[in-house]
């Protein structure tokens, strides 16, 4: 993929921004608008950025699917975690004013820890269901998904 | 006077933006119709002072689902097979569908009432007393992570069972074995 050029350096540019902006979201979203659901799909759209942009093999050596196929359970339970860990404060399940000795900075405990796995879970999800879409189309082997608009004669059951 | 305008403006371009999507036989303009078309409704939400759901909007309708249905693209053709079905039948349900929606909306309290079922619910407990029960800014996050806890949990698993279904489906190894055919 020589081409592109424009493409590949606006890519190279743009790419610590989205991921900075998708932890700023995560990490904010008490604050301002946001928060894991936005962060996680944010930070998704980072790298299928850029695997469209330098190819599925370059993407999944950057981020190993065995990482993504871990970081999904993950944040799930993280989230579950955060919810046992209250039962055995003493509170009630997903009752964050016992994670600290001030009900508030409990809530803030809790509610960074939730929404840190629901970014996880999302982020890593997303990205799968994009690599397994997109890893469909390369059965040509050469590393990249296949643009052609001829059908695939993979099936044989088509008349 | 002018945010009428610019709402009139928003919902034409909707409308006609998913009246061509609907036209168009050319499925990849069809998917990049779509996709200004969540565009479209991320900048109604916006209007609409609901900032969380837009930037959702924004982010996954716009963003990913339209690379997702590229990406289905790739496998397909990019013409609309000619349907030889009547529409008919097709139109008579869409429009009952239809008006029965609507006729459900006349039942509904009006926009912005403030006397209406959900304002008056748990809804004023949430606004008056999340400054001092959770102490987060954003009552939207503290009504999504602490009050609404289970929900957003429920949630989460569901995007995790969703992420576990497409795995089960397509599989996410390279495909070396078949690449010889």
């Amino acid at each position: 993929m020589t081409h592109h050029f424009i493409l590949r350096v606006v890519t190279k540019l743009l790419l610590p921004l989205i991921l900075l902006f998708a932890l700023y979201v995560q990490f904010h979203g008490d604050f301002g608008p946001g928060g894991g659901f936005q962060a996680g799909v944010i930070f998704a759209a980072g790298l299928v950025l850029y695997a469209l942009v330098f190819g599925l093999d370059t993407a999944s050596a950057v981020i190993r699917e065995w990482v993504l196929l871990a970081l999904t359970p993950i944040g799930v339970l993280l989230y579950a975690g955060v919810g046992i860990a209250s039962l055995f404060l003493g509170g009630n399940y997903l009752d964050y004013n016992v994670l600290a000795h001030d009900p508030i900075h409990g809530q803030h405990l809790g509610i960074l820890l939730v929404e840190l796995g629901v970014g996880i879970t999302v982020a890593a999800v997303l990205t799968t269901i994009f690599f397994a879409f997109a890893g469909r189309g390369r059965r040509d082997g050469r590393g990249k998904l296949r643009p052609t608009i001829s059908d695939n004669s993979s099936g044989g059951a088509e008349p | 006077m002018m945010t009428t305008l610019i709402d009139i403006l928003l919902l034409t371009l909707m409308g006609v933006t998913a009246l061509f999507a609907l036209r168009l036989k050319n499925l990849f303009a069809a998917v990049m119709l779509t996709g200004i078309y969540s565009l479209l409704s991320a900048l109604w939400f916006l209007i609409l002072d609901a900032v969380d759901v837009s930037f959702t909007e924004a982010a996954v309708g716009a963003g990913f689902s339209t690379v997702l249905m590229l990406g289905t693209l790739a496998l397909t053709r990019h013409e609309e097979k000619p349907g030889n079905h009547s529409q008919l039948l097709p139109l008579f349900v869409v429009l009952i569908t239809g008006g029965i929606l609507v006729y459900g909306t006349l039942d509904m309290p009006r926009f912005a009432d403030p006397l209406a079922p959900i304002h008056t619910h748990v809804a004023p407990h949430y606004i008056e007393k999340s400054g001092e029960e959770i102490g987060v800014p954003n009552i939207v996050t503290s009504v999504l992570a602490s009050y609404r806890g289970f929900d957003t949990l429920g949630e989460t698993t569901v995007i995790f069972t969703a992420g576990v279904g497409v795995l089960l489906l397509l599989g996410i190894g390279r495909r070396r074995e078949e690449s010889d055919e």
